[in-house]
């Protein structure tokens, strides 16, 4: 049996449907874990992507990664889990690495694909500049799979859903304050993401970023250096120090294409680069280029996809 | 209070990235070694203004072999008091944790500091592991961190926003980028670190659990293809049929 623990707090996520993917893929049934409150009405929805059945603890909030420890553990215990898997999300990197320890499985954490033929399992390293194959040496093995490195398939297929008390105890860790951008479309979990740099010379530019952004349906990113003085906020920080992110569209204004940038977005499956200056070192990363000055491409490209869209309808 | 800092070696971020031994190594030659900089920039700094602060006690620990000592001795000229080094190869997360939380067991460290991951394999898997060994609260990726009293409270990312949260000491925590600016050692800084104490622990016996059989580069791109900057519908279209992104 393969186990998945999702996060179900908002809905389900796109990273949810794709660990239910991944999960149904690796063959053998699977059961999901959840905790909190969603209607068993839309657990059961994950029948279509795989799932046989689905446990639920309303009792676990989810603040304390112990807390998912255990219920993860218990669920895992039940169903006789022989691989367990996460979304190498910020859940996954703080829960995964708990469970590895108390179910002493190893852990493949940030898997980009699913396991080879001999076993092994492939995942990024040295910050997405070469990639590693992992084998696992213990019976029960993790694998937190990272975001948008497989979509979700329906492959149909109906999903009982179950009330399960895990006796995960109390939390430890009290939450003061939750601060949460309305409407904003995560980072991480973003397809295609507009981001910009020092280019556009200041954040009162930054609305022709959030124009092609919102025609195209993207997220918004920045560079290290824009959010060191403070013209954009720190979580758009794409690169070495700030997020990695692997959207399918990263688009890079004003951007030079520093390897530490590289470091944060040369998982995107195509990259478009729009600079002044030809020698950017960021052309020899990208896909498709335009030489040119982002305060009349940007505007172009908007009302390009605006064309595009309307012709669609 | 007395903090303990997880720091690991890691390639320069400019170093070249190559594998040898048909390809089954990381080919070091050439490679210039730095602390880690989320050990570095946020976890050390962070627990080194703790210390300015409160008083106490910044021991800075790493399982790897002699050849690590540069590095540790780096991160002592920064302003750590002391030093551990397990000395072990590090073969995996797992056996790098459970060497630390082994070590720290009983020590009566009130914090445990890690970076959010390393550079080079980039698991973000040390700092769960030490938490669930020493049975111990853990908050992951942290931007703040202030102690009063026995009271711990942290800023931490969560899917899609912040959270500020508190939690009693002792606990594991992983830094990430906001928590502290980079501190560039001084001189008196790297005559002292060569006089502090850097003990030399013998590893406990334990296997790791995973294993890194082989690794490979990405495939090299294809050359860039430019577009006419006045013809943006030429880009959209090859978006939608070529790349089929959108």
């Amino acid at each position: 049996m393969n186990l998945v623990y999702i996060n179900s707090a908002n809905g389900l996520s796109k990273a949810a449907l794709e660990t239910v993917t991944y999960a149904k893929k690796l063959g053998a049934d699977v059961a999901v874990v959840t905790n909190g409150n969603a209607a068993a009405e839309l657990l059961a929805t994950l029948g279509a992507y795989g799932a046989s059945t689905v446990l639920q603890d309303a009792g676990v909030d989810g603040q304390d990664p112990s807390q998912l420890v255990k219920l993860v553990a218990a669920a895992a215990a039940k169903v006789g889990a022989s691989t367990i898997i996460f979304s190498h999300d910020l859940i996954g990197k703080a829960v995964a690495p708990r469970l590895s320890v108390r179910l002493k499985a190893g852990l493949v954490a940030g898997a980009v694909a699913l396991p080879e033929a001999d076993g092994s399992t492939k995942v990024n390293v040295f910050s997405g500049k070469a990639f590693g194959y992992v084998k696992v040496n213990s019976a029960v093995r993790i694998i937190s799979l990272l975001p948008n490195s497989i979509q979700p398939e329906q492959t149909g297929g109906n999903c009982s859903t179950e009330a399960f008390d895990s006796q995960a105890g109390s939390s430890a860790i009290s939450v003061k304050a939750t601060k949460k951008p309305e409407g904003a479309i995560p980072l991480p979990e973003a397809e295609l993401v507009v981001s910009a740099g020092r280019g556009l010379k200041g954040p009162e530019n930054w609305g022709m970023v959030e124009d092609l952004a919102a025609a195209l349906g993207a997220a918004t990113a920045c560079s290290r250096p824009v959010a060191d003085i403070g013209w954009r906020p720190h979580h758009e920080h794409v690169g070495q120090t700030g997020v990695a992110i692997r959207p399918n569209l990263y688009i890079a204004a004003g951007i030079s294409g520093a390897i530490q940038h590289l470091a944060g977005v040369n998982g995107s499956k195509v990259i478009v680069v729009i600079n002044t200056d030809a020698e950017a070192p960021f052309f020899k990363a990208a896909d498709y280029g335009i030489v040119g000055d982002a305060f009349e491409v940007l505007p172009r490209f908007t009302e390009a996809v605006k064309r595009f869209r309307a012709a669609q309808h | 209070m007395n903090i303990l800092v997880c720091i690991s070696k890691a390639p320069d971020t400019t170093s070249k990235i190559a594998f040898t031994n048909g390809n089954t190594q990381f080919d070091e030659n050439g490679v210039q070694y730095i602390v880690n900089p989320y050990d570095e920039w946020y976890a050390l700094v962070r627990a080194l203004e703790l210390k300015e602060a409160q008083g106490g006690n910044v021991t800075i620990i790493t399982v790897g072999t002699a050849s690590d000592d540069a590095v540790i001795r780096k991160a002592l000229a920064i302003g750590a008091d002391d030093a551990i080094r397990i000395d072990a190869l590090a073969t995996d997360a797992y056996f790098v944790a459970m060497q630390i939380a082994e070590y720290a067991k009983g020590k009566g460290f009130d914090l445990i500091l890690t970076g959010k991951e390393t550079i080079d394999y980039n698991g973000s898997q040390v700092a769960g592991m030490i938490a669930e060994a020493l049975e111990l609260p853990y908050i992951s990726i942290a931007t703040k961190l202030d102690v009063a009293g026995s009271t711990i409270s942290c800023e931490r990312e969560i899917v899609g926003g912040m959270q500020e949260v508190e939690v009693q000491a002792p606990a594991v925590i992983s830094c990430a980028k906001g928590m502290a600016e980079q501190r560039i050692p001084n001189m008196r800084g790297i005559m002292a670190a060569r006089t502090k104490p850097l003990n030399v622990v013998a590893p406990a016996a334990l296997e790791a659990l995973t294993t890194f059989s082989t690794y490979s580069m990405p495939a090299a791109k294809s050359s860039v293809k430019l577009i006419d900057p006045n013809n943006l519908d030429e880009l959209v279209a090859l978006l939608h049929n070529e790349a089929k992104v959108i």
